[in-house]
């Protein structure tokens, strides 16, 4: 059977995240068609969060983005959207039931491991369970799946994406498929754009108690000064080593998804007047770019090109000026978005 | 970050390239994939050449009889004994006790059966590690 007479076309687009781009691509099949940077935006994904107390691969847990499927739930919400989740205790029956779906050519989300993925190469395979990807066709040489993090549609053994969909651990997938069931002729797309700018504002600056957000910036700032003295060279460089990656190897467009967001507020000028969001779009640049500064500082700490306490002052000292740009850019778009229409200016 | 200031390092992705948000010459972002970042590599390098280190010490380990092959191949596929557990469906204890040589070598071929799906190869090998580093 020839490829043409199987697979139906899917619009697959390169994107700089798994799970903005699976929900973008579903819906881009459906006939609502937004960026990634968007959905990425709407569903207020941008975040920071690091603790001890939950470990990967041994270490500290960092991450720019709020949990899995937080992007997805958040966005189609506030679009209006209807999804359907399912899960499943039977790996026989998810089976069927994603064939069932792709038979009736309906596009589907799916959730996966990244390790037990053939596609990806050796280096970048890791136990991770909260990977998002579309599942579009079926035929004799295995599941077709558009990745978003990767350039073209791959192929996937049905063994193998079956092993990743029923791996167990942290955000264990349960066989987890998605899709939406019903999407609005004419969405409210500006609404859904002030909604996922309060939200992430809220979640950047507000949550109480804990440190995240920006005060989780400054909380791993303090930290770090620490490092050498109290963990010891090696855990500490290998402590940074692992921040780095999670801010760049990790699909996230570049800079702990600092990027996409300054591309979603660069696109929602369209939908929100006024010079604000242009200015501040410019000025989450300038914080990506300063966190990829930061990024190479730390890949000379785990080069052992520097070491010492110095450098790890160094990185602390900009993890806070970063820490302090995010917080005055995050009050300026609660000011100047949220605030201005409660007081009905807007 | 500019369009030409995104990094074209040969890198981890094996060939295989990567969305980057960067600006083009209007200030609109657009996706520019990427073959890598020096400092991507470098990181990347680090952290395996830390896994390799311990996936040695483990076969090292097994072969002079301190751990169970188990050890190896939970190493191997990145699990450690609670990760192991979840996806084999046993209690974290159960397998910690397995990663002992005179226990592992008492189990019988269900709980083999079970260890070697969860971790995606055959009960065979599952007794054995290689004998030389790879």
């Amino acid at each position: 059977m020839s490829e043409a007479q199987v697979l139906r076309t899917f619009p697959h687009r390169h994107s700089g995240h798994c799970e903005s781009g699976t929900i973008s691509a579903l819906l881009r099949d459906r006939g609502l068609a937004l960026s990634e940077p968007m959905w990425f935006g709407i569903g207020s994904g941008l975040f920071f969060l690091h603790t001890a107390r939950i470990k990967v691969g041994g270490l500290p847990l960092t991450t720019y983005r709020v949990a899995p499927l937080g992007i997805v739930r958040n966005a189609s919400r506030r679009l209006g959207i209807t999804m359907r989740y399912e899960r499943f205790r039977d790996p026989r029956r998810a089976k069927d039931r994603l064939d069932d779906l792709l038979a009736r050519g309906e596009s589907v989300g799916l959730q996966a491991c990244v390790y037990w993925l053939p596609y990806f190469p050796a280096d970048m395979r890791f136990q991770f369970n909260g990977h998002n990807l579309v599942a579009f066709a079926h035929d004799e040489s295995g599941f077709w799946l558009s990745d978003p993090v990767f350039e073209h549609i791959v192929c996937c053994p049905p063994d193998a994406l079956q092993r990743a969909r029923f791996a167990r651990g942290a955000f264990a997938p349960r066989g987890l498929l998605y899709f939406p069931e019903s999407v609005p002729a004419a969405p409210d797309i500006e609404g859904a754009i002030r909604q996922g700018i309060k939200s992430t504002c809220r979640q950047m600056l507000d949550i109480p108690l804990l440190p995240v957000g920006v005060r989780g910036i400054r909380a791993l700032a303090r930290q770090m000064g620490q490092w050498p003295r109290q963990l010891g060279e090696a855990r500490a460089r290998a402590q940074v080593t692992q921040i780095v990656r999670m801010q760049e190897e990790i699909g996230t467009g570049g800079a702990g998804f600092r990027f996409i967001f300054a591309a979603f507020l660069r696109e929602a000028t369209t939908y929100v007047e006024g010079p604000l969001l242009e200015d501040l779009s410019k000025e989450m640049t300038a914080i990506g770019d300063q966190w990829r500064q930061w990024a190479v500082t730390g890949a000379q700490v785990c080069r052992g090109q520097r070491a010492g306490a110095d450098v790890y002052h160094e990185l602390a000292a900009l993890l806070r000026s970063l820490a302090a740009r995010e917080e005055a850019l995050f009050r300026a778009l609660w000011d100047g978005v949220i605030r201005r229409r409660r007081r009905g200016v807007a | 970050m500019k369009v030409h200031e995104v990094p074209q390092d040969d890198s981890v992705l094996a060939g295989l390239r990567r969305a980057c948000y960067a600006e083009d010459g209007q200030g609109r972002y657009v996706v520019v994939p990427s073959r890598g970042w020096e400092v991507e590599r470098i990181v990347n390098e680090q952290a395996h050449k830390a896994l390799r280190q311990v996936l040695e010490d483990t076969r090292q380990a097994v072969l002079e009889g301190r751990l169970s092959a188990l050890a190896y191949h939970m190493v191997h596929c990145q699990m450690d004994a609670r990760l192991l557990a979840a996806n084999a469906g046993l209690c974290r204890w159960r397998v910690r006790r397995h990663l002992k040589p005179s226990v592992f070598a008492r189990l019988g071929d269900d709980m083999k059966q079970r260890y070697a799906m969860a971790l995606g190869v055959s009960v065979q090998s599952l007794n054995q590690v290689p004998q030389d580093s790879s």
